[in-house]
């Protein structure tokens, strides 16, 4: 092989992708980096399409007004909450278009493909074919259109492997016999099982573990890309390929430690399901739970009363939409000089980094956000921990008790402060099934109900 | 054989040089960093451009104009959401 005009812009998009990457280092070069990602991926386009003249550019240039229109709506309209099941749902379509070129590559080229080729594209192929129907699954979960509990099949292990076996005598079969017309036929099969070992792959992964799915198959679309290359002997697919493979292997590894589980153990649903997950606000009516007036009372003494406060918001204030709230709060306080942060768990939404997304778009300030390393240490010296709609990230069970699906898993010491008060739908435990002492500590206010009600009503009581 | 040590040789090296740059990401950036790198995979989209450069059977041809349209709404909509989401980050 020669080094080629096609190698050397190959390296430098790659080089420009990486250079956008790092810029990601910073929240105030961020932005750019991802301008930097754009001009490299028009860059790579126009070098393509100069160098390939299409046949019917006419076809093309609707196929890309099509998926750029819906994709560019979708994305201008889709809210901050709904972005995981949304880039779950491009995951899924980056999984089409792999293993669509990946066997298109197959068909066309046939025994003229190399070996390595032939592999590459048949593994194109799987891991698209995976990662489509994977991704469709874990987007229903996450928009709560396919029940959050994991679904055992019986046998479901069996299930798996005995699928895995089938495709790979079948990509065995498949590459032997390239270039005959059973070769199409068994390189849809292919797909077919593949796109079967997703669906049974995810379908038993639980709601709450949706993070590391998310970001498995971030890692597996880049895989797919990857192999593209490989069949296409084009090392800018590989590269890219590489750097998002790169990417969502980290995040993958991030969110398993986050949680104190093994990869195996998410995808196996190894997690006693018989709790039931946190039911949503809107199905609980707002008045359910009562607010007495006791605790209501003893939560705005203490807001009135702390100077050095953390607040540790969870997936439940999402799911109120109570954000501006706590917005607000954070304002009100600090206007009479007290001292806010907030206390990030790493699953506090449900993707890596959600919950910084859900309050930077109601304009809370990035260097207000820390991550639990950061701030874990200073709940011991604050005068007050609010809790809003948090509740296994702060489950001291974690640590005291064995057994327990969160038992080791990292959490947030609120319990350390001063005092707490908690803004919870209910007293039921989160998506762990694990009761939560908190609840019954003596320096504990519970004001429970719908997070925004609540809020509301201790902000109007406090302006007054 | 040459060119599978080398192109084995550029996945991992750029997978290496990947994985450190994304691990000094702040978990801060997590979800925009994923919607980035999730656009960056619809570079598949080269490959459909390729194909429909030779000539393909018409079925084919289907199929590949199919990937552009899913590549190009993972890419658009992927860099579109990342740039919604900097933006907020940045005050």
């Amino acid at each position: 092989m020669e080094f080629s005009l096609e190698h050397l812009a190959a390296a430098i998009v790659i080089l420009l992708f990486l250079g956008g990457i790092a810029l990601f280092r910073s929240p105030r070069t961020a932005r750019q980096g991802g301008w930097l990602n754009m001009l490299a991926y028009a860059g790579a386009v126009a070098f393509v399409i100069l160098r390939y003249p299409m046949l019917n550019p006419a076809f093309v240039l609707i196929a890309i007004l099509l998926g750029g229109t819906l994709g560019s709506t979708l994305a201008l309209r889709v809210s901050m909450l709904a972005v995981p099941q949304m880039i779950a749902f491009q995951h899924g379509c980056g999984g089409v278009a792999a293993f669509l070129i990946a066997f298109s590559e197959f068909i066309r080229e046939g025994a003229d493909l190399t070996t390595l080729a032939q592999v590459g594209s048949v593994l194109g192929m799987l891991v698209g074919a995976a990662t489509f129907s994977g991704s469709l699954i874990a987007a229903g979960k996450l928009a709560r259109k396919i029940k959050q509990q994991p679904v055992f099949l019986p046998r479901h292990s069996t299930i798996l492997c005995g699928l895995l076996v089938l495709i790979i005598s079948l990509s065995v079969f498949t590459v032997l016999q390239i270039g005959l017309p059973i070769a199409v036929g068994s390189a849809i099969g292919l797909i077919v099982i593949s796109v079967t070992i997703g669906v049974v792959f995810t379908i038993r992964v639980g709601g709450a573990d949706m993070p590391v799915a998310i970001s498995f198959f971030n890692a597996t679309a880049g895989f797919a890309a990857a192999f593209c290359g490989i069949a296409l002997s084009n090392y800018l697919l590989i590269g890219c390929g590489a750097c998002v493979a790169a990417s969502g292997s980290l995040l993958t590894i991030v969110m398993c430690r986050a949680m104190n589980r093994s990869l195996l153990g998410v995808f196996a649903g190894i997690r006693p399901s018989i709790a039931e997950p946190a039911k949503l606000p809107e199905e609980v009516p707002i008045e359910a739970g009562g607010m007495e007036a006791l605790p209501f009372d003893q939560a705005i003494a203490a807001l009135k009363r702390a100077k050095d406060i953390i607040i540790v918001p969870g997936y439940g204030m999402a799911l109120a939409q109570a954000q501006e709230q706590t917005h607000s709060l954070e304002n009100w306080l600090e206007q009479r000089g007290a001292r806010v942060r907030y206390a990030i768990h790493p699953i506090a939404g449900r993707m890596p980094g959600h919950m910084n997304v859900l309050l930077a778009e109601v304009e809370v300030g990035y260097d207000k956000l820390f991550e639990m390393e950061a701030i874990n240490d200073d709940f011991k010296e604050a005068d007050l921990a609010i809790v809003i709609g948090a509740c296994d990230v702060v489950n001291p069970a974690a640590s005291t008790r064995q057994g327990t699906p969160i038992s080791g898993m990292p959490i947030l010491k609120a319990h350390e402060a001063n005092a707490v008060i908690v803004l919870n739908l209910d007293e039921k435990p989160g998506f762990s099934g694990v009761d939560n002492p908190l609840y019954g500590m003596k320096h504990v206010i519970p004001v429970w109900g719908d997070a925004k009600v609540n809020l509301n009503a201790l902000l109007s009581s406090l302006q007054e | 054989m040459l060119s599978i040590i080398v192109m084995l040789g550029t996945f991992f090296f750029i997978l290496g040089v990947g994985y450190f740059l994304v691990s000094r990401v702040p978990t801060l950036l997590h979800t925009p960093l994923m919607s980035a790198t999730n656009a960056i995979s619809s570079i598949t989209i080269l490959g459909a451009f390729i194909l429909i450069s030779k000539s393909i059977p018409p079925l084919i041809a289907i199929l590949v104009i199919v990937a552009i349209v899913m590549a190009s709404f993972n890419c658009i909509g992927g860099f579109v959401l990342t740039d919604r989401m900097f933006k907020m980050f940045r005050k």
